[in-house]
């Protein structure tokens, strides 16, 4: 055993062992080492939030956000269980009756995260009454459109234009079932110094932040997750290494 | 043969295009022809099922009174509903108006719309027209549906995959791809 493979820690996922690095969460070990946990409000590059969880596994029988959650030497991880999958389309469900979800003319359908789960999940239909809030839209910006209608409340753009843009254009605002995107400037996203080469212009799973003029440069049909579930990229990875 | 499961289909807030993607399973309707009889559908235009149906299939979702009857109407004489297509599995585009009261709406159709031609200033209220309902309701928020069919349309294998389990007493597990939102 070489002195790197010593440093590393071990436990398990389903069963399979797993080597990690101190201070990893269960979400990055278990991606490098070729297996899914679904996620929404995780993305590679920014800091863990833990909001949606979507990504809920079990650790030594506890309910924990694998992406917050970091890794111990022993500990026991269940991911692919028929109660976890139902329990993480549950959320999806809840996320679709919550906002207006029209995938049928969605220009970010085929490409969206929060669709792609329902996907994966198998979801056929909310278990839940659907709510149709009232939100807005805002396409106040010149190159970025603003859909609240869409949004999931994941805080992806939040953290990629503070953390990766060194900027400040996105904020919570209000609490509870209120609770929504705000942007820094009374006018609209078109006031702020929001530019569409930003990584928070990218950092959007749904349909809320999109870029304008580009949104059927790829026809439905043939997008990230019209033929490939997500995760599939990861999945792929563990293939290759067994 | 005089034993062959009925089936029966309506499109109520629906743009009939979920008919038509049935319509796309192409020379398999002679399979489906063999393997079911029709009652009530706008393919043969009977208006009301005339006996017991097996499997009835749902376009649309509830815009008015008239689609609660229907819809009312295939529960009370089919042994499993197929909510088909986002219309009826979540209210489709006819549920935009959901954010909108429907006052507002009305009013915008036949006032103040920049097209609007109506010297008589009233809104349609006349009793052969169905009362629109307060918002448009996806099927299972009326009556108790059985499986759901999502998709803008579903698609003609998932149509064919549907109605094949169900004929023929599997479960049913569409394949990754046949279940579409869009």
């Amino acid at each position: 055993m070489s002195a790197q493979d010593a440093a590393k820690l071990s436990f398990t996922i389903d069963g399979k062992e797993v080597k990690a690095e101190p201070g990893q969460t269960i979400l990055q070990a278990a991606a490098l080492a070729g297996i899914y946990i679904p996620h929404l409000c995780a993305m590679k590059g920014l800091s863990p939030w833990g909001s949606c969880r979507v990504c809920t596994v079990l650790v030594n029988g506890k309910p924990q956000a694998a992406c917050t959650m970091p890794v111990a030497e022993g500990m026991i991880v269940e991911n692919d269980t028929a109660e976890l999958k139902d329990l993480r389309s549950s959320i999806v469900e809840m996320l679709f009756v919550e906002g207006n979800h029209f995938c049928m003319f969605c220009e970010k359908s085929g490409n969206c995260e929060l669709q792609a789960m329902g996907y994966r999940l198998g979801m056929l239909q909310p278990r839940h009454d659907y709510m149709f809030p009232t939100r807005q839209v805002d396409a106040s910006h010149p190159d970025v459109m603003l859909d609240h209608n869409r949004c999931i409340l994941c805080a992806r753009c939040i953290r990629a234009s503070k953390e990766l843009d060194g900027k400040n254009v996105f904020q919570f605002i209000h609490r509870g079932a209120h609770k929504r995107i705000g942007v820094d400037a009374a006018g609209g996203a078109g006031g702020t110094n929001l530019a569409v080469t930003d990584k928070a212009a990218e950092a959007c799973p749904v349909g809320c932040i999109v870029k304008k003029r580009v949104g059927f440069a790829v026809p439905i049909g043939q997008r990230l997750y019209d033929t490939k579930p997500i995760g599939s990229h990861i999945e792929a990875g563990r293939a290759a290494k067994e | 043969m005089a034993n062959k499961p009925k089936v029966a289909t309506c499109s109520l807030a629906g743009c009939f295009g979920c008919h038509m993607s049935l319509l796309d399973i192409d020379d398999r309707i002679l399979k489906l022809v063999e393997l079911v009889e029709f009652d009530r559908s706008p393919i043969n235009d009977i208006k009301r099922i005339e006996g017991r149906c097996a499997i009835g299939i749902i376009e649309g979702g509830c815009c008015t009174e008239d689609n609660v009857h229907v819809l009312e109407h295939f529960r009370e004489h089919c042994d499993v509903l197929v909510s088909t297509g986002d219309c009826a599995t979540m209210g489709g585009i006819p549920a935009l108006r959901n954010t909108i009261p429907l006052r507002e709406c009305l009013e915008e159709a036949y006032l103040k719309g920049p097209s609007v031609y109506n010297p008589s200033g009233r809104l349609p209220g006349d009793p052969e027209i169905p009362l629109m309902l307060d918002k448009v309701y996806p099927c299972h928020e009326v009556v108790k549906i059985d499986y759901h069919l999502p998709g803008c349309p579903p698609s003609a294998d998932a149509i064919w995959e549907t109605l094949v389990a169900l004929l023929s007493g599997k479960p049913l597990s569409l394949p990754y791809g046949l279940i579409k939102y869009d």
